[in-house]
């Protein structure tokens, strides 16, 4: 049996969830979810239609929100009890974070991000996984020792494809013993949207992003007027952030946001692949570079060679002359 | 306020990755060297709070004998001391690296208030060493943060996940892993390299486990673009730009 953390936010399900849950039906076919929280119950309808046989609700006074290092122990107490081959979770900040309270609880190694993974067909031997490394730029095919097969997948390397015909998840309640520590570190509020208002990076259709090409803050002027004109954003790569040109909520990226939108114009941003990680996704990339060996060609669908602070403005020109 | 950073030294790698004959490791003949922006921030932050609150920072790596280059240019901006647990230069797994980690913390006599970690490694990437040792040494860990504030042993920290904000308050002595964001590191001064030359480091030897999570291989993720088709030279090219948004549904 497989058993899947299923994530959520004050009941809300965290989608990738539903990709870990379709990766776990190619290892088996007896799959369980886990939610942490009461709030969570309310997800058997879709874990069922996307493959578990079973809900599992850990339920407790005190899981009335996130509270990572709790998921953990109440994770390794349904281990415990139900002993599954493995334990799947998406590949996300809060996916990696609890099943790491899972691993290090239980003392066993537990493989981020894959993208493959391969049960042990004999006792003793390892699990074979594919996983990612320097933001999926090269993957690494590594063995894990141990019974139990801690992993998170890949955020994109699953599509979430429901079962035909699937049954609502039996849900069974458990209450988790927890410990005080257990419960230090929870969430005890949140800040409400994290953009200013306006289009964000991560859902934005259309983004202008540049980068030390643009040569400091005020050239940026330009990008945004394009951007604008597309109903699209401001993107930028780190060497912008770091110079304080512009906020780091801009940065596209390994280390910023990971954007998939459907036009991405890059501009004088070489691609470094860090850079590449974070827009390697969007539908077609666009380069303004003035070098046409830009690391970034490979990666794009279409080019202008020239400068970007010539070019920009007369597309701006161009585009508004369409409008009207 | 005493604070303790852990940092790795990887390689920079450029547009492409280059492996060895073998494929289990980068070829890093050409590569420069440096650690993750993560961990940049987290050494900027803990430069910070000692410089208001005063107290020591301390840089804690595990690597090769060359990680010496990433300790130096971090006790330039500002870390008072550093310790490098020696490899042969050989990748240690999260839970061996944890471990080792966990054993020189304990060794130290200072009780440190705070221990900053990047929120991943750059190149491996586990997302767990940080939580290994926040388990090992009983203290409470708060990841991923994106801007923090200690007021009277309290940190108050907030991560973004997707479009929320998440708000955390933990109690000091504490754990935090921190994201590129968080600040703007500062170069190193001529002065602050200087000094870093006669900062201290201490060399030990760690104590290896066998490895549960095994590297086996490494491969180049393939690209699935064909390459750019070049729309032609500056401004002249603009009309062919604006036919391809036509055609791609952007523009009507
Ligand atoms: C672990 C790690 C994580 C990282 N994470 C990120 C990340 O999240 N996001 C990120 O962006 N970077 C990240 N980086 C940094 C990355 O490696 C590069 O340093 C950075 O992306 C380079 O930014 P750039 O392309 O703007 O600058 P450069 O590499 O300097 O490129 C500037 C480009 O502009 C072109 N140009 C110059 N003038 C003009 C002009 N007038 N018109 C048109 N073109 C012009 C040049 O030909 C050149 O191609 C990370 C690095 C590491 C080690
Ligand atoms: N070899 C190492 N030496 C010291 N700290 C490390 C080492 N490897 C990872 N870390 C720290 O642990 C964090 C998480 O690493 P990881 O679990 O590999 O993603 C990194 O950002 C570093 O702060």
């Amino acid at each position: 049996m497989i058993l899947v953390l299923v994530d959520h936010d004050l009941g809300e399900l965290d989608p990738l969830s539903l990709r870990a849950l379709t990766c776990a039906r190619t290892l088996s076919d007896a799959v369980h979810a886990v939610v942490i929280g009461g709030a969570g119950a309310g997800l058997a309808g879709v874990v069922g239609e996307y493959g578990a046989n079973v809900l599992h609700v850990a339920t407790h006074p005190e899981l009335t929100d996130y509270t990572p290092a709790a998921s953990g122990r109440a994770l390794a107490q349904l281990v415990d009890r139900l002993n599954p081959s493995a334990v799947l979770a998406a590949g996300s900040p809060r996916g990696n974070e609890q099943l790491a309270h899972l691993a290090t609880i239980l003392d066993l190694p537990m493989a981020a991000e894959c993208s493959a993974i391969t049960l042990s067909t004999s006792p003793g031997a390892p699990h074979s996984v594919t996983r990612a490394r320097w933001a999926a730029n090269l993957m690494e095919d590594a063995h894990v020792h141990s019974d139990l097969l801690i992993a998170s997948v890949l955020a994109f390397s699953f599509e979430a494809q429901p079962v035909v015909g699937a049954a609502e998840a039996k849900v069974e309640t458990f209450e988790p013993l927890l410990e005080p520590a257990d419960l230090m570190v929870r969430v005890m509020g949140r800040g409400g949207e994290s953009s200013k208002g306006g289009v964000t990076l991560a859902d934005a259709k259309v983004i202008v992003s540049g980068g030390r090409g643009v040569g400091g803050p005020a050239g940026f002027a330009q990008l945004e007027e394009l951007a604008e004109l597309l109903e699209g954003t401001v993107g930028c790569s780190r060497v912008v952030t770091s110079a304080g040109w512009r906020p780091h909520a801009e940065q596209v990226g390994q280390t910023g946001t990971k954007v998939a939108p459907d036009l991405y114009i890059a501009a004088g941003i070489s691609g470094a692949m860090q850079h590449i990680a974070g827009c390697k996704n969007s539908k077609t990339i666009v380069v303004i570079n003035t070098d046409p060996e830009a690391p970034i060609m490979a990666y794009a669908d279409y080019a202008i060679i020239g400068d970007l602070h010539q070019v920009i403005p007369a597309l701006t020109a161009a585009i508004k002359a369409t409008k009207i | 306020m005493d604070v303790l950073v852990c940092l790795k030294r990887v390689p920079l790698a450029g547009s492409t990755f280059l492996l060895t004959p073998d494929s289990r490791d980068i070829d890093t003949k050409h590569l420069g060297f440096g650690i993750s922006p993560h961990e940049e921030n987290a050494v900027e932050a803990g430069v910070q709070l000692v410089e208001q609150m005063g107290g020591s920072l301390t840089l804690l790596t595990l690597g090769p004998t060359d990680a010496e280059e990433q300790l130096r240019s971090q006790l330039a901006i500002g870390a008072s001391r550093a310790i490098l647990l020696e490899t042969e230069g050989e990748d240690w797994d999260p839970q061996g690296t944890a471990a080792a980690l966990v054993d020189a913390i304990r060794a130290e006599e200072t009780n440190f208030d705070l221990l900053l970690f990047g929120a991943e490694s750059a190149d491996s990437a586990g997302y767990q060493i940080h939580i290994r040792v926040a388990h090992a040494l009983s203290r409470p860990i708060v990841t991923n943060v994106k801007s923090m504030r200690i007021e009277n042993g309290i940190a108050h920290c907030e991560r973004v996940v997707g479009t929320v904000r998440e708000l955390y308050e933990v109690q000091l002595p504490a754990v935090i892993t921190v994201r590129d964001g968080l600040n703007i590191p500062r170069y190193p001064s001529v002065p602050g390299r200087i000094q870093a030359r006669k900062k201290p480091i201490d060399h030990k030897k760690p104590t290896p486990r066998v490895p549960k999570l095994e590297k086996v291989s490494l491969s180049v993720a393939p690209s699935n673009s064909a390459g750019a088709e070049v729309l032609g030279n500056g401004v002249e090219a603009v009309p062919a730009l604006v036919e391809v948004l036509r055609t791609i549904g952007i523009l009507a």
